[in-house]
């Protein structure tokens, strides 16, 4: 049984990592109208920027968290400033084109200085109160032993992921993000600058992209290519959940996440390849997606 | 919203024969190769790719479905050619026979799945459909995993036509390339094709013809995977390995990107852009994982200022189709 609840709770972390990467995708699916295929080279640079920080200048892992998603995010707004924002009005496919061309191009830079092997990050070892030592260690459950780090992982990202459901369902900017996902030259002519908002968004969405990064840094290494397979793997979440909605794009994430976990249990042979078959069974039985809208 | 191929000239009697006499002049060209001093290998391995990419604009070109996971068919065509030519010992004939018929297979599956969604989630599908073969073929016994299948016996076509003589090797090759790339030529011209563009064009309206559009696509997809598949037996011959790059989606980027550095939905764009991509990779192999880096920024070009490709500018510019 231990072993089962070990590979529920990579499961979850897994997930953790899916649900904010489509979260991303879908926010910046709706305004932008792109499939951001450089998404997963974001997350790496999310990872690499911690690094960079840890290794360079000394700052260490929590203001790692709110650091590197800002420095990723500034350079997605400019990546939209500078490339993006021309495509408007084109085919979706050459935003998938692009940015699968600026993946490409980050990715190679990364592998040229780092190779492919995996950079340590250790998990911090701070604040220390008591017997606590920052994130390491582990908590005996009785059942199970949880280490300290990949709870918080999970916890953490739920409540991210929850928070940006808040911002765009529940707040006035969320309000005009979706009144110009449905109709841009109309809430333009209310006097918001939607360019600045599409803008905005991406770096939201990159950001988020980049936090992932951080988060999965202690665990799976730093790696020029963490995030290349990650991000097919983010797709055929993307298809079976759809876009249309941000909590269904949270819950697909965490459910796919737990179910590549279980695979892992019963049936290891099939936990790469588990959410693929699913995604052709959904195709199957509902074209459209569990929660999206026909597209 | 503008079509990935918005300038599509219509054809008329002149646009045809415009493409046959280049057509003609393409295979010439080809088939003096062996007379002077270029690397015959490099000359069929960009063949295979060229073949690939024109399979692949069938699909983007004709059909408007941007297809982001054909190495599953190079890989798969390739691997069972492999086997069969390795394990088997049949014939080359047979060999191929076995990864067309591989290739054709898996694409009416994997047709069947993904033309059930349109446009942007078509592309993630069959991604992720490729990465699902990936991981069956990094498992499976019988491709050798990493190592691929190594050192396939070349023998000889028909019987008669010795494979591991490079000449006779580069006319088999350009004789597959050439049978393709009228196939493609002749679908594109047929009323078969004309229903293709309508449903690009507008795919509302072909339903509201009475065109039954799915299998439309359904058909066009078979058709392009099975001839991804026919490159992939014919370049286990010239590279005699298959190995797990042929599956891998950086090989699905690449055949992406040979079409559009060409021209998406130009007849010979495809074949322009795959010698392009090929000879830039031979020439740059030194420098490692900056032939990446050059391919993205390629990529961005194309997209940012160069959409309509090499021989899109040229038919633009001459006003002609090519």
């Amino acid at each position: 049984m231990q072993a089962l609840y070990a590979q529920l709770l990579v499961g979850l972390i897994n997930g953790s990592f899916y649900a904010l990467l489509s979260l991303g995708l879908a926010v910046i699916f709706g305004m932008l109208n792109i499939i951001n295929f450089a998404h997963g080279a974001l997350y790496m640079m999310g990872a690499f920027t911690a690094y960079f920080l840890l290794n360079l200048t000394g700052i260490g892992y929590w203001w790692a968290l709110i650091i590197a998603p800002i420095v990723v995010g500034i350079f997605g707004m400019i990546l939209e400033r500078t490339m993006l924002q021309w495509l408007a009005g084109l085919d979706h496919l050459y935003g998938l084109l692009l940015t699968f061309g600026i993946a490409l191009i980050v990715q190679g830079v990364f592998q040229n200085y780092f190779g492919s092997s995996g950079l340590p990050y250790a998990i911090p070892d701070y604040p220390q109160i008591g017997d606590w030592r920052g994130l390491q260690g582990g908590i005996n459950l009785g059942f199970m032993f949880l280490p300290i780090y990949r709870g918080w992982v999970v916890i953490f990202s739920l409540v991210v992921c929850l928070a940006t459901w808040f911002l765009i369902e529940k707040t006035q900017l969320g309000a005009y993000l979706r009144a110009a996902t449905e109709n841009p030259t109309l809430v333009r002519a209310f006097g918001i600058n939607v360019p600045r908002m599409i803008t905005l968004t991406y770096g939201l969405g990159v950001g988020l992209a980049a936090l992932a990064g951080v988060l999965s840094a202690p665990i799976n290494q730093v790696r020029p290519l963490m995030g290349a397979d990650l991000i097919i793997v983010v797709f055929a979440v993307v298809v079976i959940g759809g876009m249309g909605s941000i909590m269904g794009s949270i819950i697909t994430g965490f459910a796919l996440g737990v179910i590549e976990g279980l695979t892992k249990y019963f049936y290891p042979e099939a936990s790469n390849t588990v959410v693929f078959v699913l995604m052709v069974l959904v195709l199957l039985v509902k074209p459209t997606g569990l929660t999206g809208r026909a597209a | 919203m503008s079509a990935l191929t918005d300038d599509t000239i219509p054809v008329t009697p002149r646009a045809m024969r415009d493409e046959m006499m280049v057509f003609g002049a393409m295979a010439v060209l080809l088939a003096l190769v062996p007379l002077t001093d270029i690397y015959p290998f490099f000359v069929m391995q960009a063949l295979c790719f060229a073949l690939l990419a024109c399979a692949f604009n069938l699909l983007i070109g004709y059909g408007g479905l941007l297809s982001f996971g054909h190495a599953m068919f190079l890989g798969t065509a390739g691997y069972c050619s492999a086997h069969a030519l390795k394990v088997w010992g049949v014939t080359p004939e047979l060999g191929i026979v076995v990864g067309v018929a591989a290739a054709a297979a898996l694409s009416v599956v994997t047709g069947f799945i993904s033309i059930r969604r349109q446009g942007i989630y078509f592309s993630m599908i069959t991604l992720a459909l490729s990465q699902l073969l990936y991981f069956i073929y990094l498992q499976a016994p019988f491709t050798h995993g990493e190592d691929g299948i190594q050192g396939i016996p070349q023998g000889y076509l028909f019987g008669i036509f010795n494979l591991s003589k490079p000449t006779v090797l580069y006319y088999v090759v350009l004789a597959g390339f050439l049978g393709g790339f009228l196939l493609i030529f002749r679908t594109i011209n047929s009323p078969f094709g004309e229903v293709l563009k309508s449903i690009r064009e507008n795919e509302q309206r072909a339903i509201s013809l009475g065109y039954k559009t799915d299998q439309y696509k359904l058909l066009a997809f078979i058709l392009s995977g099975t001839l991804a598949g026919f490159a992939g037996s014919l370049k286990v011959f010239v590279a005699q390995n298959a190995s797990l790059t042929d599956v891998h989606w950086t090989m699905s980027g690449e055949i992406v990107l040979m079409t559009l550095v060409g021209g998406l939905g130009t007849i010979f764009g495809p074949v322009v852009g795959a010698f392009v991509i090929i000879a830039m990779q031979q020439y740059l192999a030194g420098f490692g994982q900056w032939v990446t880096v050059i391919q993205g920024v390629i990529f961005v070009a194309c997209v940012l200022t160069f959409r309509r490709g090499i021989i899109g500018e040229i038919a633009h510019y001459f006003r002609r189709s090519l």
